[in-house]
């Protein structure tokens, strides 16, 4: 008889002591981020879309031969001699036209392998992570500055320069036996 | 055409009744129409409000924010979840009964209407001024059992038919201890009429039945902690009777689905979704009018001081819509605080505490009253 009363008393006190825990809770401030309007702060190193600063860009292909999934494309084109390419922000001397820089960011499995072999620091990661598409194409990222019509241009100049060396080279061989030095250089090509 | 045939029938029918019988007017008609669509006004209207609170009353207790992007404070949410189950496909499954699957959500929602008929929001408004007005009340709230049975039998549904079977046992168990506290109410007031009793609580709130009811005896006093006991016992039944967490296995999510309305959409959800809510305003005016002074003020009104007389009324529904209110708002409370009883545990509640110790209320309180 004494377990029956203790019973209703305990049950009855247990229900109010849990009624004053959820009264409490219905003045402490909500814990919820209101995400799109309020952004929490990434921590330092965080991994997520991949980035290109093209001024910086070498054309390397380092970054291309690092990745795992082979998401980063990279066709380069060289320059004519007289043109001046800059240079990068760690002083070395740009020598190609980089004239397709695609990274298929679907593919990217944000491993950073290929921002550790480039030599100026270009490609990195970013704390952008909201770049949902509806067509899967779109999440194909182009990084190249130059314009269709330049980037023909370049090719076509390198093109010009190539069929010049041709040119020479066949003139070159087709002239009568040259001298000594010339030889050499034509043994050292 | 033949809905066109029906309601020519029909006003030929309305004409030759007026006609007939002369002592029944028009406008009586009318009125009785216009007073009993007055509560959907209030049901609707507080249903739209109480499923806002539901939602962030459980927000807050869970340190959420709650919906906030429908309107200033995510005050439109309930009306645009209203207008998206009014879009919703109504799908009928080709095994359901489908007669008393289309009846069951009517019948669920007319049986919490008709609890309204004998709330007395006011003096001046009471939909139904009948003398059973208490006993009316357990029988109406059966009514909705009958309904949800219907609605679990005809979803031919494993987890609505349990659903189903289990409400129709939880209530008819908790309907014994309401009945029992609502007979002592009985005894010491010898009333069943809601507007009587309510009118018996008036003046301060030292005389609502809580506090030992009216009048200056020494009965009144023994009165008290056996009115506080009843007090609780009915809230606690009450709120088994509307199906509301820690009573809520008829529904239990995680166990069936959502219990006897899995099967139903659109509309016909949100019929028994608006019976759920009405049904708690409902037990929580029941459980005012009978101890805490039903639509009585506890400071007297400003109106008789004023000696405005129309202010009356409307301050007595100020009061009556607060206590209900406020006890819609405990049960949601009570919601957000306890975990879901077991089926043997709602049942050694009812069978083995709520009963005995009503039981054992209700003789006390009739000695004391021989007494």
């Amino acid at each position: 008889m004494k377990e029956y009363f203790q019973n209703i008393w305990y049950g009855l006190f247990t229900v109010f002591v849990g009624m004053k825990v959820t009264f409490k809770h219905l003045f402490v401030p909500s814990v919820t981020i209101q995400y799109p309007d309020v952004n929490i702060k990434l921590p330092e190193r965080e991994r997520n879309r991949l980035y290109v600063n093209m001024d910086d860009c070498i054309g390397c292909d380092q970054c291309s031969r690092a990745c795992p999934v082979s998401c980063i494309e990279i066709e380069t084109v060289k320059c004519i001699p007289g043109e001046d390419l800059g240079k990068t922000s760690n002083g070395k001397k740009k020598a190609l036209w980089v004239t397709k820089f695609n990274i298929d960011i679907a593919k990217c499995c944000f491993c950073q392998l290929c921002v550790f072999p480039c030599p100026t620091e270009c490609i990195y990661m970013t704390d952008v992570f909201e770049y949902s598409e509806y067509e899967r194409q779109n999440l194909v990222y182009d990084f190249v500055t130059l314009s269709p019509v330049e980037i023909e241009e370049k090719k076509l100049n390198y093109a010009k320069l190539e069929a010049e060396k041709a040119a020479q080279k066949a003139a070159a061989a087709a002239a009568p036996p040259p001298a000594k030095p010339d030889a050499k250089a034509e043994d050292k090509q | 055409m033949i809905i066109y045939d029906l309601l020519i029938k029909f006003v030929n029918w309305l004409q030759s009744f007026f006609v007939q019988n002369p002592s029944v007017l028009l406008s009586d008609v009318l009125a009785m129409i216009i007073s009993a669509a007055l509560p959907l006004i209030f049901v609707l209207t507080f249903v739209l409000w109480a499923v806002l609170a539901e939602r962030k009353v459980s927000a807050w207790m869970q340190d959420r924010v709650g919906p906030n992007r429908t309107g200033p404070h995510g005050i439109l949410q309930t009306v645009a979840d209203l207008v998206k189950l009014l879009q919703k496909e109504d799908i009928v499954a080709s095994e359901n009964d489908k007669p008393l699957f289309n009846l069951a959500p009517v019948l669920v929602f007319s049986g919490a209407y008709m609890a309204f008929a004998i709330i007395p929001f006011s003096f001046a408004y009471i939909g139904s001024n009948i003398d059973l007005g208490l006993i009316f009340f357990v029988a109406a709230s059966g009514f909705v059992t009958a309904g949800i049975l219907m609605a679990g039998w005809a979803s031919n549904n494993k987890y609505s038919l349990l659903g189903a079977m289990r409400s129709a046992a939880q209530i008819i168990s908790y309907e014994i201890p309401t009945l029992l506290v609502l007979v002592t109410i009985i005894m010491i007031t010898g009333t069943t009429n809601l507007r009587t009793l309510s009118e018996m609580q008036t003046g301060f709130f030292w005389n609502w039945m809580i506090f030992g009811g009216p009048g200056l005896s020494a009965a009144k006093f023994l009165f008290i902690p056996f009115m506080f006991i009843g007090f609780i016992i009915l809230y606690i039944s009450t709120l088994a009777e509307v199906n509301r967490t820690p009573f809520d296995i008829p529904e239990a999510e995680s166990e069936l689905v959502s219990g006897f309305h899995t099967e139903y959409s659109g509309m016909k959800f949100a019929m028994f979704f608006l019976s759920e809510y009405a049904n708690m305003f409902a037990v929580s005016a029941l459980v005012s009018a009978v101890f805490l002074g039903g639509y009585q003020s506890p400071f007297g009104y400003i109106g008789n001081l004023l000696h405005i007389t129309w202010l009356v009324p409307i301050e007595q529904f100020f009061w009556f819509a607060f206590k209900g209110i406020f006890f819609v708002l405990v049960q949601m409370w009570l919601r957000w605080t306890l975990p879901r009883l077991r089926v043997d545990q709602l049942m050694a509640l009812c069978w083995k505490y709520l009963i005995p110790i009503a039981f054992v209320n209700l003789i006390i309180v009739g000695l004391i009253t021989v007494l």
